[in-house]
């Protein structure tokens, strides 16, 4: 299982989730569910462009996811964003279903597109995500205050000054980005579900922000964890493994949330901080920094 | 006149109309999007083209395991594509702030065991065609002996669209209202659930699992684009499905000639794509007109 052929794809998936874990705790703050599951199927069509034409997968991707988040925030603006959102998608899947078409050995292509492929990694493959995910964790750290306002409490973000407008591009072109590297590994079909699940279900399980964007990543790491280990040793597509724990284990935080509400004297016995919705809690540290200068939290 | 025969014989390729897959695809194609197309409506006006479109994606999982098993992939599109619309509703697609993240989830176990499906599938069968067939459609290879279910299929989703048309408006508009008036909200959700996956299962075939949204979504879209009475809006929804799936059937059999030869392109792209632009230019003329509207009232006080 930790054979040479297989560090790679442990080092990838470990990057992978690392970054799922992070940009989809903004996913589910910001109830953009649909955004992170579109803008990874529009790189499906830039991936399967890519490899008709003969360039890099990587390349055809992070164009095509790019584009589309940029398209999604600016079209999507006017008018009904969830419709424009739905065309787009499928118009990219069409494209990419047209791609495979003309060439010529298109199946299990399109499988490994679709649903994963974590063997085979090679070294360059590993350099390009890692400069990737890098990026990605990078952006969420410098945006990490103002894209918690703007997600969570966007009028005291607007009053402070913080574009809501411009932070969801800035959000959608996050999303591209660690789509980009994560396609070609959980596949376009789940990466969505990794970007959902662990944060989703991190959410449950605290109201605290800084808290639950680590245990989304920590959850996130164990399913890519459970899922490549699971897959090597049945041989099942690693897809059906993210996507089956994902649904795990928010069924089980839900679970565990409706339990710890129920218990005689919750009320009476939980701190501030978690009696607080997380909504509250940020507006409250907003606030607080407002008088202490922006260091403090 | 050999002249208007040749423009004829360019806009339809030889054999068009001859062909006995291309009428059936004609038939059911395009009774199945006016179908999807008004039941859509429903759907863009109380904001569920995410659950429309996860119905869809839940019948990928529905179709792989059919073809696992060997079963005719309608049945399992329809109910797998109910199983997801309960699943949802249990997870409380009702409420505006879970909903998206209830859908997800189911959204997301239904794509990785469709993976596992596809993949026990493809192994125990060597045949590595289905998966393209499921995910993406193919018109021209549904078999006449199904038009009969497809008929009962449609007939029965626009029953139900019909018979709820009232309270669904009604709870589209207030939920509030619609429950102080003894409309029972949650049971017409529930039903109105039902039509969706009824219109999505039977896109699936037709226009494939992942992009059955298209037709569902994208005429009702423009149709709302272009007017605002509801009754018109089903209208144009049916007649804009109806359009786009004619067209992308003439223009898929007419790619065979085109580059790069040897090949149709997908039929399903063509029909996504006329969906696209169609909505687009609803866009575009709708805000040309608010905008005329605007500027005559700002000239004449």
């Amino acid at each position: 299982m930790f054979a040479g052929f297989m560090v790679n794809a442990w080092i990838v998936a470990t990057m992978v989730a690392v970054v799922a874990g992070a940009v989809g705790f903004f996913t589910v703050l910001r109830g953009s569910a649909f955004v992170a599951h579109a803008v990874p199927q529009a790189g499906f069509a830039g991936a399967a462009g890519a490899s008709l034409i003969g360039v890099s997968t990587f390349a055809g991707l992070g164009a095509f996811a790019v584009l589309s988040a940029l398209a999604i925030g600016i079209l999507g603006k006017r008018g009904r964003h969830d419709a424009m959102t739905a065309l787009a998608l499928v118009f990219m899947l069409g494209l990419g279903a047209l791609f495979l078409s003309w060439n010529q050995e298109y199946a299990s292509e399109t499988f490994a597109l679709l649903f994963g492929e974590v063997l085979g990694v090679s070294n360059n493959q590993l350099l390009v995500t890692g400069l990737l995910g890098v990026a990605s964790i990078a952006a969420i750290a410098a945006l990490y205050r103002p894209l918690l306002l703007a997600s969570v409490v966007p009028d005291v973000a607007r009053a402070r000054g913080v574009g809501t407008q411009s932070m969801e591009l800035c959000f959608l072109v996050v999303v591209a980005v660690a789509t980009t590297m994560s396609v070609p590994v959980v596949g376009a079909l789940l990466m969505f579900s990794l970007m959902v699940g662990a944060p989703g279900a991190a959410r449950l399980l605290t109201k605290r922000p800084l808290l639950a964007l680590g245990l989304s990543v920590a959850i996130s790491l164990v399913i890519v964890w459970v899922a490549i280990a699971a897959s090597y040793i049945t041989n099942w597509p690693i897809g059906f493994f993210v996507g089956v724990l994902g649904a795990v284990f928010f069924v089980a935080a839900r679970g565990f949330a409706s339990w710890r509400r129920s218990r005689p004297g919750h009320a009476a016995r939980a701190p501030l901080s978690t009696a607080l919705r997380l909504e509250d809690q940020v507006r409250l540290a907003a606030n607080g920094t407002g008088s202490r200068g922006p260091e403090g939290a | 006149m050999s002249q208007l025969e040749a423009i004829l014989n360019g806009i339809f390729a030889p054999g068009l109309f001859t062909s006995e897959p291309v009428r059936v695809a004609f038939l059911v194609g395009g009774a199945v999007s006016v179908v999807s197309a008004v039941v859509g409506v429903f759907t863009v006006i109380r904001g569920q083209s995410f659950a429309g479109h996860s119905l869809g994606d839940l019948g990928t999982t529905g179709g792989s395991g059919a073809f696992l098993v060997g079963a005719n992939p309608l049945w399992g599109f329809f109910s797998f594509a109910l199983i997801g619309a309960g699943a949802m509703e249990l997870f409380g697609v009702r409420r505006q702030q879970g909903r998206d993240m209830a859908t997800g989830i189911v959204l997301g176990a239904g794509l990785g065991v469709a993976a596992l499906f596809l993949y026990l599938g493809t192994v125990e069968r060597s045949t590595t065609g289905a998966t393209i067939t499921i995910l993406f459609g193919s018109m021209f290879v549904i078999r006449a002996s199904m038009i009969p279910v497809f008929a009962g299929l449609s007939v029965l989703a626009l029953v139900l669209v019909g018979l709820l048309y009232r309270p669904l408006l009604l709870s589209a508009v207030s939920e509030d209202i619609a429950s102080a008036r003894g409309v029972p909200v949650r049971a017409i959700g529930v039903s109105y659930l039902l039509a969706m996956a009824i219109a999505v299962s039977l896109s699936c075939v037709t226009i494939g699992a992942i992009l059955s949204t298209a037709t569902l979504i994208g005429p009702a879209a423009a149709a709302l684009r272009v007017t605002k009475r509801p009754g018109l809006a089903f209208a144009w929804a049916g007649i804009i499905g109806l359009v786009v799936t004619w067209l992308g059937i003439v223009l898929a059999y007419d790619s065979y000639y085109w580059p790069p030869t040897g090949r149709r392109w997908p039929v399903s792209f063509f029909v996504v794509a006329l969906i696209l632009s169609v909505y687009l230019l609803s866009d575009l003329s709708s805000r040309l007109s608010a905008r005329r509207v605007a500027a005559r009232t700002t000239k004449a006080p």
